[in-house]
C-alpha cells in the first residue's frame, strides 16, 4: 500500500511532464493533421536552454533565491524555445503545407535528427548534470518503516503544471486566438474565408506547444538533474503515446493520457522490471492504436470517400 | 524593350537588392537569438561539474553563415527556382527519355566494374576502403531502400520500424551460424524467411491502421524488438553484442592467410581485398535481385494490387481486392529483403550489437525511399548514394582540418548535415528526386507522368 502510494506520487509527477509535452503533439495534430516528430527534441533543446540559463544565473550572477532563479529560468526557456519552434515551423513545415501527406512527416524526422545532433555538436555528447535545485521533502505517512514522501520539487512540478494548464485552458477557450485555433482545426478554408489568419494561428500553435514543452523541459531538468542530447526521443514517443491514449486532438485527453502513461511506467518499474519499462509504454501505444484508435476522449475517425 | 520598361526592370532589381540585404539582416538577427543560448554559451563538462564558457566567435560565424545563405537564397536561388517552375512542362523532353533509357544499363555496368576502377585508382591497399566503406555500405542501403520501397513506395504503407526486420535477419544469421555452424548460403534464405515471418506477425495487428498512425505503431514495434534484444542478455548478449560471427566462405574455402585459404588455393598473394571483393559482389547480386523481383512483382496481380492500395484503399476494397492479404504480402516481401540484408550485414561485420538497429537507421532507410521519389528504384539508388556516400565522404575530408584547426572533426557533423539535408530536400522537392510515375498498365502508349498529378488516398 505504501509502495503503491509512493509510486502514485512519482507517477503523477512524471505524468505531468509527459502531459505538457503531449499537449504540443495533440494541438499540432489537431490543427494541421501532422505528427510533429521533432517535438520530443524541441523538449530536449528547451531543457538545455534551461540548463544554460540556470548556470548563468547561479554561477555568474549569483542569484541566491532558488525560486526566483527557477522562475527566470522558466521564462527564458519558454521564450527561446518558442522562437526555436516558430522558426522550425516557418522553415521546415510551412512550405510543405498542402503537399503530399508523407512530406511533413519526413521533414519533421529530419528536423528531429538535426536538433539532437546540433545539441550534440554544440554542447558535447556527455551527460550534463546540475546540482539539485530544490531541497526538502514532507513525510506523509510511515508504515512498517517505509516512509511515503512528497518532495518539494514534486510539489513545484505539480504546482507549475497546474498553473500553466489553467492559463493554457483560458487561452484556448476564452481568447480570440483560441477561437481561431478551434476554427482552423475544424475547417481551415472556411476559417480563412471568415477572416482568420490561418498562417498566424498555426504559428501561434507551434509557439504555445513549444512554451509548454519548455515548461516540461525545465521541470525534467529540475527533477532528474541530468540531460543529454538523446533525451528527446523516448520522452517524445511516450508523450505521443499519451496524446494518442487521451484521444489525439483532445486537450484534456492529453493531460489525462500523460498522467496515465506516467503511472503505467512507474508502476511497471516498481512491480515488474525497470529493463522493460519502455516496452510497457510502447505496448500501450500499439494496443491503443489498434483497439481504441480514437482514444479515451477523442472523436471517432469517420472514413469518407 | 522600351526604355521605360528597362528602367523599371533595373529599378526593381535595385529594390530587390535592398530587400535582400534587409532580409539577410533580419535572418542574422533571428539566427543570433536562435543560437545565442546553445552556441554562444557552452556548458563544458569539467570533472563532475559544469563550467560555463562563452563562444562568441562561433556564434558570430554561424550568424554570418545564416545571413550569407539568406542573401544567396534571395539573390540567386529564388529567381532560379522561379524560372525553373515557369519552364516546367508535363511531358519530359526527348533527351531525358533517351537518358532514362540508357541510364540503367550504364549504371549497372558501372557498379559491376566499380571495384576495378577503385583498384586502378587507389591501388590494392587503398582500394579496400573505397570498396568497403563506399561500395558495400551504399549497396546495403540501396538494398534496404529497395526492400522498403515495396512497403512504402508500392503499397503506400508507411513503416518506421523497418530496421527491426534487418535486426531479425542479422541476429538469425549470427545466432544460427554460431550455435549450429550453418553456412552463409543456407542461412541467407532462412534469415529472409524468419524476417518475413516477423513481418506478417507484426503486420497483422496493424492492418486497420493508416497513414501516420501506422508509422507510429511500426516505430513502437521496432523499438520493442530493439529493447528486447538489449535486455535478453542470455540469448543476444545485450549491449555487448555478438562477436566473432563466422564469415562467408568461397564454396567452403575461407578467406584467410592459411594454407587452405582462398589466396593459397588459387595461388595468389594473400590480401584482405579478396574477401571485400567477394562481399561486394554478393551484396551487388542481392541488391540487383531485389530490384529485379520488384520490377517483376509490379506486373503481377499482387504488385498491381499494391499500387492500387497506395492510390486509394477504399476504391481498392470496392473492386474486390483482399486488402488484408495485399498488405500482409507487402510487409512480408519487404521484411524478407531486410532479412537478407541483415544476414549479409552480420556476415560482413563479424560483429553485431543493438547499436546498429536504432530508430535512426529506420529513419535513414525511409528517408532514402522518400527522397528518391517513392516507387522509383533509380531514385532510391541515387538517394542512397547521395545520403550514405555523402555522410561517408565526411570521414575523408581531412583538408578541412587545415582550415579549421587540428581539433576539427568532420565526422561529428555527419548526422547534423544528414538531418539538415532531409529537411532541405523535402522543402525543395517534396515528391523526391525522381518524381515521376511509370504506369504498369497502359492503353496505347506508356507515358511517364509527374507524381504531382497523382493524388494519393489515405492508405
Amino acid at each position: 500500500m505504501e509502495v503503491f502510494l509512493q509510486q502514485l506520487i512519482n507517477g503523477i509527477t512524471l505524468g505531468s511532464i509527459y502531459g505538457l509535452i503531449a499537449i504540443g503533439y495533440t494541438m499540432v495534430f489537431g490543427i494541421i493533421g501532422m505528427v510533429n516528430f521533432a517535438h520530443g527534441d524541441v523538449f530536449m533543446v528547451s531543457a538545455f536552454i534551461a540548463l544554460i540559463a540556470f548556470l548563468i544565473l547561479t554561477s555568474w550572477l549569483g542569484i541566491g533565491s532558488i525560486m526566483l532563479a527557477l522562475l527566470i529560468v522558466l521564462i527564458v526557456a519558454m521564450l527561446f524555445t518558442s522562437l526555436v519552434n516558430w522558426v522550425i515551423e516557418r522553415v521546415a513545415y510551412r512550405p510543405l503545407r498542402g503537399s503530399f501527406r508523407l512530406a511533413p512527416l519526413i521533414s519533421a524526422i529530419g528536423m528531429s535528427i538535426f536538433l539532437s545532433n546540433f545539441v550534440q555538436v554544440a554542447q558535447g555528447p556527455r551527460n550534463k548534470s546540475v546540482p539539485p535545485m530544490v531541497h526538502g521533502e514532507f513525510v506523509l505517512m510511515t508504515r512498517n518503516g517505509y516512509p511515503v514522501t512528497l518532495s518539494v520539487k514534486q510539489l513545484v512540478i505539480w504546482g507549475v503544471t497546474a498553473v500553466l494548464l489553467v492559463a493554457f485552458w483560458y487561452v484556448v477557450t476564452r481568447t480570440s486566438l483560441g477561437r481561431a485555433q478551434r476554427a482552423c482545426e475544424q475547417d481551415q478554408k472556411m476559417a480563412a474565408l471568415l477572416g482568420v489568419d490561418v498562417d498566424r494561428t498555426i504559428s501561434m500553435t507551434f509557439v504555445i506547444a513549444a512554451a509548454l514543452a519548455a515548461v516540461a523541459g525545465t521541470m525534467y531538468l529540475m527533477h532528474y538533474g541530468v540531460i543529454t542530447f538523446s533525451d528527446g526521443f523516448v520522452p517524445g514517443v511516450k508523450a505521443f503515446t499519451a496524446a494518442v491514449l487521451g484521444g489525439i486532438g483532445s486537450l484534456p485527453g492529453a493531460v489525462v493520457g500523460g498522467i496515465l502513461i506516467g503511472l503505467i511506467e512507474t508502476m511497471w518499474s516498481a512491480y515488474f522490471s525497470t529493463d522493460y519499462k519502455d516496452v510497457a509504454a510502447f505496448s500501450v501505444l500499439a494496443i491503443t492504436l489498434i483497439f481504441l484508435p480514437q482514444g479515451l476522449f477523442g472523436r471517432p475517425d469517420v472514413e469518407k470517400v | 524593350m522600351s526604355k521605360k520598361s528597362e528602367i523599371a526592370a533595373a529599378q526593381s532589381e535595385r529594390v530587390d537588392l535592398t530587400r535582400a540585404l534587409r532580409d539577410a539582416g533580419l535572418a542574422a538577427l533571428l539566427a543570433f537569438a536562435l543560437f545565442l543560448p546553445l552556441i554562444g554559451f557552452w556548458a563544458r563538462n569539467v570533472g563532475e561539474g559544469l563550467l560555463l564558457v562563452t563562444r562568441w566567435d562561433a556564434l558570430a560565424l554561424v550568424v554570418l553563415i545564416v545571413a550569407a545563405a539568406r542573401l544567396f537564397y534571395t539573390l540567386v536561388a529564388q529567381p532560379w527556382l522561379k524560372r525553373q517552375r515557369a519552364r516546367r512542362t508535363e511531358i519530359a523532353p526527348p533527351w531525358r527519355t533517351a537518358l532514362a533509357k540508357w541510364f540503367i544499363p550504364f549504371a549497372i555496368g558501372f557498379v559491376v566494374v566499380y571495384p576495378l576502377i577503385a583498384i586502378a585508382g587507389a591501388g590494392m591497399r587503398g582500394s579496400i576502403k573505397w570498396v568497403d566503406n563506399f561500395g558495400i555500405q551504399i549497396l546495403i542501403y540501396v538494398m534496404l531502400g529497395f526492400g522498403l520501397n515495396i512497403v512504402v513506395g508500392l503499397a503506400g504503407l508507411l513503416d518506421l520500424g523497418y530496421v527491426a526486420f534487418y535486426a531479425v535477419g542479422a541476429y538469425s544469421y549470427a545466432l544460427l551460424a554460431k550455435t549450429f555452424g550453418l553456412t552463409f548460403w543456407i542461412l541467407l534464405p532462412l534469415a529472409g524467411v524468419l524476417a518475413s515471418f516477423w513481418g506478417v506477425l507484426l503486420g497483422f495487428p496493424v492492418l486497420r491502421l493508416r497513414g501516420d498512425y501506422l508509422a507510429i505503431v511500426t516505430l513502437a514495434f521496432g523499438e520493442i524488438i530493439r529493447i528486447v534484444i538489449v535486455n535478453w542478455v542470455d540469448l543476444t548478449n545485450g549491449y555487448a553484442g555478438i562477436t566473432s560471427i563466422p564469415r562467408p566462405t568461397f564454396f567452403g574455402i575461407p578467406f584467410n592467410a592459411d594454407d587452405n585459404g582462398f589466396a593459397a588455393v588459387f595461388g595468389l598473394e594473400f590480401t584482405p581485398l579478396h574477401r571485400t571483393l567477394f562481399l561486394y559482389y554478393i551484396i551487388l547480386g542481392l541488391a540487383l535481385l531485389t530490384a529485379w523481383v520488384t520490377v517483376r512483382l509490379r506486373r503481377l496481380p499482387v504488385g498491381r494490387a499494391w499500387e492500387a492500395l497506395r492510390e486509394d484503399e477504399i476504391a481498392c476494397r470496392s473492386l474486390g481486392i483482399n486488402t488484408t492479404n495485399t498488405k500482409l504480402t507487402a510487409f512480408a516481401m519487404g521484411a524478407m529483403f531486410a532479412g537478407f540484408a541483415g544476414s549479409f550485414f552480420a556476415a560482413r561485420q563479424g560483429f553485431i550489437s543493438p547499436e546498429s538497429f536504432t530508430f535512426i537507421e529506420s529513419a535513414t532507410i525511409l528517408s532514402i525511399v522518400v527522397l528518391g521519389g517513392m516507387g522509383s528504384q533509380v531514385g532510391v539508388a541515387i538517394a542512397a548514394i547521395v545520403m550514405i556516400g555523402g555522410t561517408e565522404i565526411m570521414r575523408e575530408l581531412d583538408f578541412l582540418k587545415e582550415i579549421f584547426g587540428a581539433d576539427f572533426d568532420p565526422t561529428k557533423y555527419r548526422m547534423l548535415l544528414f538531418g539538415f539535408c532531409m529537411v532541405l530536400i523535402m522543402v525543395w522537392r517534396p515528391r523526391g528526386l525522381i518524381a515521376t510515375r511509370r504506369p504498369s498498365v497502359f492503353l496505347k502508349e506508356r507515358k511517364t507522368i509527374s507524381a504531382d498529378l497523382v493524388k494519393e488516398g489515405h492508405g
